[in-house]
């Protein structure tokens, strides 16, 4: 076997994807040029593969590589032997005569542009599934005829059932497709490759391996899903919400062919073992006989076709799972005659509906005489779809009746034959309904609308299928008997000795059976009404409605766990977090080894007692009171006190000025806060609640304080021994903590200042936000329900700040310049100077205090970041990293030597950044305060005794 | 030394600092310097993934200072992947703000946008343990200010279980960075990798308690199950622009968690083991199946986006937990594509929530092939790099111990967002709102719904960028599994980081290279 390297194959691939870009635009054309143009696209890959088809004749392959992702194993290789050319013809010489139908059929309020947009998606994911050489590419393709295949159907998107069998057909298929996937990559695993062109050599390995059964399982997953084999056939009755050309495309030549052209592919490697025979063959038999069944008493349409096709389906299934190769032959056979008199059938069925406005069998009937062209096609279809001899129906047929004659299921010679009889009867039977209570009978005075045959157009496909439908009948060998050898050959991956087609084989068993069943099927339709009432009253179970429930019941169930999980109850998400990090870390020091620190206590005085005596009754203090708020704000600062005391006890000077100011700072504004909230919190949590809780937050405090004992009670040598001896030499501070602060670690203190800085922006924006929404108006109506001090300006308050603000400015310019080598620092410096200003603004009022600050409080955020940045940037220039320091030592008379760093500038950056953050959450406080009404004071005190007669306050 | 690797994170300090300073009172201002910004964040982030793509891995010692003692920037691959994803979706999003006019709906946007860039790049670039503390500060705040930008009483209200837990996680990093502190002695985390590796044997306990709650603050970010709760508010609520850039704020914590738990506490530390890959993967799947469960329960389109955010962070932290070279190469992969998924699926809601046609709770044509094509991305499906993704990960789990439950987890999840996905999906683009949808007037003349307002045109294309990337993610697969294996590769060598940062031996023995 020659195989050659052609890049048209990728190119046929590629077409209906290209060609998918065109019809959505050429619709503002109008509608023929949109068919047109869908139909040039499918036309180019049909001639395209036609120029391969001599070589394809001679039993060569056709591949082409294009690496996608070699280290996966998946690629975009594609390959064309016999199978994959009657694939691609089918897919393409149908899909040019449905889109030739689709363009007379659709209605002009019908969106064209994105029917064929969708419908050459479709071919091309088709086209993809069986060309692909690469078993990973075909998934993909696979899922991608899923996906468009639920575009299709839900085409008519305003009717219920499109959209409902659009969903029912993507979840069955798109379920089946993961399936694959997982199937597909064992399949690869087995076989060492995921190239069909070496996995089909390897079926020793692949069914010798361990992997086999569950790959087995998962790939005929994937191709009993696709191909609407029992149990998952439900889903394609319900397709038929599509528009008919689309079900005429997909449950004829393509969709639904899918599955059986898996399981043709992996033909030689899966089959033949008893798994394989059993699972396929019983599977494809069930779902032919019940199929069938169905079908015969549907009353809509294409209600009937589709279970005929899901009859049929079962049929070629069954012999692919016999495994032997008069079977495959037949399957292939099969598929053929399938596709050309189901295409033709369904539209016919289209053309019924589109001409008489009904698809129900109950209400139509003599049709032969209003329609004669369609009835014409139709019967021929059917009579080919009942298997009557010189249609071509019957010859593929009859080879299933051989076939299925010599076949022992468990070692019983009789059940598979009978069964497949009784599988031909019914189709027999189903078919002479569609032709007897359609087409035959008298002609009725009540169809809703008076039906007349349609133009050329809609009758011309379905017509050039009757003839080949006729021309295969007739003459087999002549028309497909070569064209059959070699598909038999890609699919069984031998050479076979094929006997030439004919119609007349002698008498065989075959014959016999035929003859019951063809006879057998005019029997049923002679019996239909009793039937028909004994089949109503029969108990069957609605898939539709059980799939339904199934999603919806999943649909509430998922709903209601992931909402209740997810309610927005923060106690509950806490209590977890907190919970579940108390017992991982338990957990995870019980697997390590740990040995107990060794570092002598420290002796224990007076101010250490007093201290933890203080911190444990304020914190216990704030679990009592904790509803009511000032108190536990007062509560929280004496925590805040006794740890900036503990930071003295330990000799860290800074940390205690930081935590001091910090402390200040954050207890003016949430007191100013707490202005606006409810002065009390309600008790809404029950014992139990608060029981719970209660026993989370010990558990964590007692694992939080056993972690720091632990810590604390050992030796441990850091890297803080390099900044205590590189301070002074490489920083130029003695002040350890302020040059770690701005230099070792300045990079830090920048992410930190920025941290400030976006938090007062954030303060100001949800401030902002709040000026005009639901809260704005509460503050509006704001009344001042507590009994306040008239005196909001006291005198003596503003002469205090008044004469302090010069002296707290100083202290603040003292505690900047001197904090690089003495405890201080821009930080501190920052929260003291922002201190100095908040009190003039509470003495005097926001407003009064803002009309003598000329800076924008923005301004200082961003100087702040800026100057910080700029002087780390300043290093580049000297051709450092950013933020390297430098200091140098200045001397100026008279003033004494004296140090300039350049972390001096950065420290500036820091002390801006503090003040403008403290001050423009201030300023949002006041916004907040003005909203509710407050007043504006237009002098500095309420009661100013140099002017006893002005009036002080003016409403603002 | 070079100074461009800190410009990612000084660029936009700066630049936010001066919007603020100067141009917080005009809106064009800013967004000509935001996206002029942004501009130049993509390209500085395209030369610094070029510089470090021959697989040299950069130090920049910050003030000069030498490693251990000073704080140092480390451009490596994967930090170079994750600057350059940052960029691109930063550019994305900052454009679909404009267009959509979220920027103007509260204040100061862009400069908590730029801010925001600032955080998560200085996360991606640090290699200081402290340092990444104080970045997850910044973009945790910065998040905060975007997430409740606009305001609106839900979107305050998630905010809050959003900062709550989130504060929570950072006053855990301060406890584990004290007990790693007091174990290792040291911030830095080469030479906290090498520290970890010659532990006195007394400290194990101590360094795995430390490892543990430092991994359950990632875990927060990350959105890891049982810390996932705030998420599906969050991000549910949050302006569409900023649920889209969040789409990399998870990835942060699946970024920390990589780092952290290969370079310091691998899986050749004795003491280590697979124990917390073991928790990771444990965790992993639960993830994964409450973001499906959530997925295929949601009842509105923002709050499926936000669970199926949640089940992507799954399906990525059961790549980090296999703890191998595939596995990692794997997650890389699904990083990048659950980012530009998820930031693909947020713009596409928001269009969708901005365009409600008279018929339809959503107009059709560009807006529904967007939606469409990031549900497939988002749900796994091919052909885009979501099932690349999932291919990668379910090959990367393949005769692991777990492989089954792997397997199935992800392949019934995945089946869970398809339904999902269909029933919201059809529900708002297919099911007629009002009984007069046939009117003709309903209709465009390619017959879609016409939406009630006409859609901004810089929105639509701004809406295109995340999923146009995926698709050239998608093609140029290949090639970028092969630069994302190298990544992977180099993060997991170990060796050659540490050794970058302190200077050739600085391990006594080398780890072993998995």
């Amino acid at each position: 076997m020659t195989a050659h390297l052609d890049v048209t194959l990728a190119l046929i691939a590629a077409l209906p994807f290209i060609g998918a870009v065109f019809p959505g635009l050429m619709i503002r054309a109008g509608r023929d040029a949109c068919a047109m143009s869908a139909g040039w696209a499918t036309l180019s890959a049909f001639i395209l593969l036609m120029t391969l088809a001599p070589a394809v004749w001679h039993g060569e392959t056709y591949s082409f590589r294009i690496n996608w992702m070699p280290m996966l194993g998946l690629n975009a290789n594609f390959r064309l032997d016999g199978l994959g050319f009657l694939f691609a013809t089918m897919i393409l010489g149908i899909g040019m005569l449905i889109i030739l139908y689709a363009r007379f059929y659709l209605s002009r309020s019908d969106p064209m542009g994105q029917f064929y947009v969708y419908l050459m998606l479709f071919q091309g994911a088709m086209l993809g599934i069986v060309l692909s050489d690469n078993v990973l590419m075909m998934v993909v393709f696979w899922e991608l005829t899923s996906l468009s295949s639920f575009l299709l159907i839900g085409y008519w998107k305003h009717t219920p059932d499109g959209r409902q069998g659009a969903r029912m057909a993507l979840a069955v298929t798109g379920m089946g497709g993961l399936a694959l996937i997982a199937g597909m990559l064992l399949l690869g695993e087995a076989a060492g490759s995921y190239d069909l062109t070496d996995i089909l050599q390897r079926r020793e390995a692949i069914q010798a391996s361990p992997l086999y059964l569950p790959m087995l399982i998962l790939i005929l997953l994937g191709a009993f899903t696709k191909s609407a084999q029992f149990p998952f056939h439900f889903w394609l009755p319900h397709a038929m919400a599509a528009p008919t050309p689309v079900s005429a495309y997909l449950h004829s030549a393509t969709m639904v062919k899918a599955g059986l052209f898996l399981m043709a592919r992996l033909w030689p490697v899966l089959s033949g073992t008893d798994a394989w025979f059993y699972i396929v063959s019983t599977t494809g038999l069930v779902t032919m006989v019940l199929g069938a069944a169905i079908a015969i008493f549907k009353d809509d349409l294409k209600a009937l076709l589709a279970y005929s096709t899901v009859s049929h389906l079962g049929l070629i299934t069954m012999l692919l799972g016999f495994g032997t190769t008069a079977a495959a032959t037949a399957a292939g056979f099969h598929i053929i005659n399938h596709t050309i008199f189901k295409a033709a059938l369904f539209m016919t069925a289209g053309i019924v509906d589109h001409e008489t406005h009904t698809r129900s069998i109950k209400r139509l009937g003599g049709l032969r005489h209003l329609m004669p062209i369609t009835a014409t096609l139709a019967i021929i279809t059917a009579a080919s779809m009942a298997g009557i001899p010189y249609f071509n129906g019957f010859l593929s047929k009859e080879m299933m009746l051989e076939s299925a004659a010599h076949t022992t299921w468990d070692g019983n010679g009789l059940l598979v034959p009978v069964l497949a009889t009784i599988g031909a009867l019914l189709s027999a039977a189903y078919s002479f309904r569609y032709i007897g209570h359609v087409f035959l009978g008298p002609v009725r005075d009540d169809y809703p609308h008076k039906p007349h045959d349609p133009g050329f157009g809609l009758w011309a496909a379905p017509a050039f299928l009757s003839v080949l439908v006729l021309a295969i009948g007739i003459f087999p060998q002549a028309v497909v008997g070569s064209f059959l050898q070699i598909v038999a050959d890609a699919i069984t991956g031998q050479h076979l000795h094929m006997h030439p087609l004919k119609v007349w084989h002698g008498l065989t068993p075959a014959l016999l059976m035929s003859a019951i069943a063809t006879v057998g099927g005019l029997a049923v339709l002679l019996a239909f009404t009793p039937l028909d009432r004994l089949w109503e009253s029969l108990p069957k179970p609605d898939a539709k409605r059980i799939f339904d429930r199934m999603v919806e019941t999943s649909h509430d169930i998922c709903g209601t766990i992931a909402n209740h999980m997810h309610d927005g109850q923060l106690t509950r998400y806490v209590a977890i977090f907190a919970t579940g990090t108390v017992a991982a870390g338990i957990i995870a020091f019980v697997t390590g080894d740990y040995l107990p620190g060794t570092r002598d206590m420290l002796p224990v005085d007076l101010i250490d007692v007093v201290g933890t005596i203080l911190v444990i009754a304020a914190t216990a203090s704030i679990v009592v009171f904790h509803r009511s708020r000032l108190l536990v704000l007062v509560l929280i600062g004496i925590n805040g006190l006794v740890v900036s005391l503990i930071f003295v006890r330990f000799s860290a000077p800074d940390l205690a000025m930081t935590q001091v100011t910090v402390e200040v700072v954050t207890l003016i504004l949430l007191l100013l806060a707490l202005h606006f909230l409810p002065k009390i919190t309600p008790r809404e949590t029950s014992w139990a609640r608060r029981g719970r809780d209660g026993a989370i937050a010990i558990a964590a405090g007692l694992a939080v304080g056993g972690l720091a004992f632990a810590l604390m009670t050992r030796d441990f040598s850091t890297i803080s021994g390099y900044y205590w001896e590189n301070a002074k030499p490489g920083g130029g501070g003695t002040n350890v903590v302020n040059v770690i602060l701005v230099d070792f670690r300045g990079y830090d203190t920048f992410g930190e200042i920025i941290v400030l800085g976006i938090a007062a922006l954030v303060i100001f924006a949800l401030a902002e936000a709040l000026m005009n929404g639901r809260a704005s108006r509460r503050l509006a109506n704001w009344e001042v329900t507590q009994r306040y001090s008239r005196d909001r300006h006291p005198l003596m308050m503003v002469v205090a700040t008044r004469v302090m603000m010069p002296i707290v400015l100083m202290v603040g310019v003292y505690i900047f310049l001197r904090g690089h080598n003495q405890p201080g620092g821009g930080f501190i410096a920052g929260l003291v100077v922002a201190i100095a200003l908040l009190m003039q603004y509470m003495a005097s009022g926001f407003a009064w205090a803002q009309d003598r600050m000329k800076f924008a409080y923005h301004t200082f955020i961003g100087w702040g970041v800026m100057i910080a940045g700029l002087t780390g940037i300043g290093a580049w220039f000297v051709g450092r990293p950013f933020l390297t320091s430098a200091y140098g030592y200045v001397h100026i008379e008279p003033i004494e030597e004296f140090e300039l760093a350049t972390a001096m500038a950065f420290d500036l950056g820091v002390f801006l950044a503090v003040v403008g953050a403290v001050m423009l959450a201030l300023y949002c406080l006041s916004r907040i305060a003005r909203r509710t009404g407050e007043t504006v004071n237009v002098t500095p005190m309420d009661f100013d005794p140099s002017h006893p007669t002005e009036t002080t306050q003016e409403n603002g | 030394m070079n100074h461009w690797i800190v410009a990612p994170v000084l660029l936009p300090a700066m630049l936010a600092a001066l919007m603020v300073m100067a141009m917080r009172h005009d809106l064009v201002l800013q967004r000509v310097f935001s996206v002029a910004g942004s501009v130049a964040l993509v390209a500085i982030a395209a030369g610094l993934y070029w510089l470090a793509s021959d697989g040299t891995i950069e130090v920049y010692k910050l003030g000069n200072w030498q490693p251990p003692f000073g704080i140092v920037l480390v451009l490596d691959r994967l930090s170079a992947t994750m600057l350059l994803l940052t960029s691109g979706l930063g550019l994305g999003v900052v454009l679909y703000a404009i267009g959509s006019g979220w920027d103007g709906r509260g204040w100061h946007f862009h400069p908590l946008f730029s801010f925001q860039l600032m955080g998560i790049n200085g996360a991606f670039l640090t290699g200081d343990a402290f340092n990444l503390f104080v970045f997850f500060e910044v973009l945790l705040i910065a998040s905060y200010g975007l997430m409740i930008h606009g305001g609106g009483g839900m979107r305050l209200r998630s905010g809050l279980q959003y900062v709550v837990m989130n504060l929570a996680g950072s006053t855990l990093f301060l406890f584990a960075m004290g007990t790693l502190y007091a174990v290792t002695g040291t911030l830095n985390m080469a030479d906290m990798a090498v520290k970890v590796r010659s532990l006195a044997p007394g400290d194990e306990a101590l360094m795995m308690v430390g490892a543990t709650l430092l991994l359950i603050v990632f875990a927060i970010k990350a959105a890891a199950f049982p810390v996932q709760f705030w998420l599906p508010g969050t991000y549910a609520n949050a302006p569409a622009p900023v649920a889209a850039l969040f789409a990399i704020l998870t990835k942060v914590g699946a970024y920390a968690i990589l780092r952290m738990y290969t370079l310091v506490f691998g899986a050749d530390v004795p003491a280590v083991g697979s124990y917390f890959s073991e928790l990771l993967m444990a965790s992993a799947l639960v993830s994964l199946v409450v973001g499906s469960i959530g997925v295929l329960g949601a009842k509105q389109l923002p709050r499926q986006a936000a669970f199926a955010v949640l089940a992507s962070m799954g399906t990525l932290l059961i790549a980090i937990g296999l703890n191998t070279s595939a596995g990692t190469g794997a997650a890389l992969f699904y990083l990048v594509h659950s980012t530009l998924a998820a930031a693909a699926l947020f713009l596409a809601i928001d269009l969708v929530r901005d365009a409600q046609g008279p018929t339809t709770r959503a107009p059709g044509g560009l807006v529904a092939t967007l939606f469409f094509i990031a549900a497939i991305a988002v749900a796994g499906m091919p052909p885009l790099s979501g099932f690349l993704g999932k291919l990668l990960i379910l090959d990367a789990s393949r005769n692991t111990p777990h492989m089954v439950l792997i397997w199935s987890v992800i392949l019934v999840t995945s089946l869970m967002l398809i339904v999902g996905f269909t029933l919201r999906g059809s529900r708002y683009f297919w099911k007629p709102l009002d009984p007069n949808w046939h009117d003709p007037g309903n209709f465009d003349e390619d017959g879609n719904p016409v939406p009630a307002l006409p859609l901004n045109p810089l929105a639509l294309a701004a809406a295109c960028i995340p999923p146009a990337l995926m698709v050239i993610f998608t093609l140029a697969a290949g090639p970028a599994m092969r630069e994302l294996e190298a990544t992977a590769q180099q993060l997991r060598a170990r060796t050659p980081y540490v050794e970058a940062v302190l200077g050739p031996g600085a391990f006594a023995t080398p780890p072993a290279e998995e």
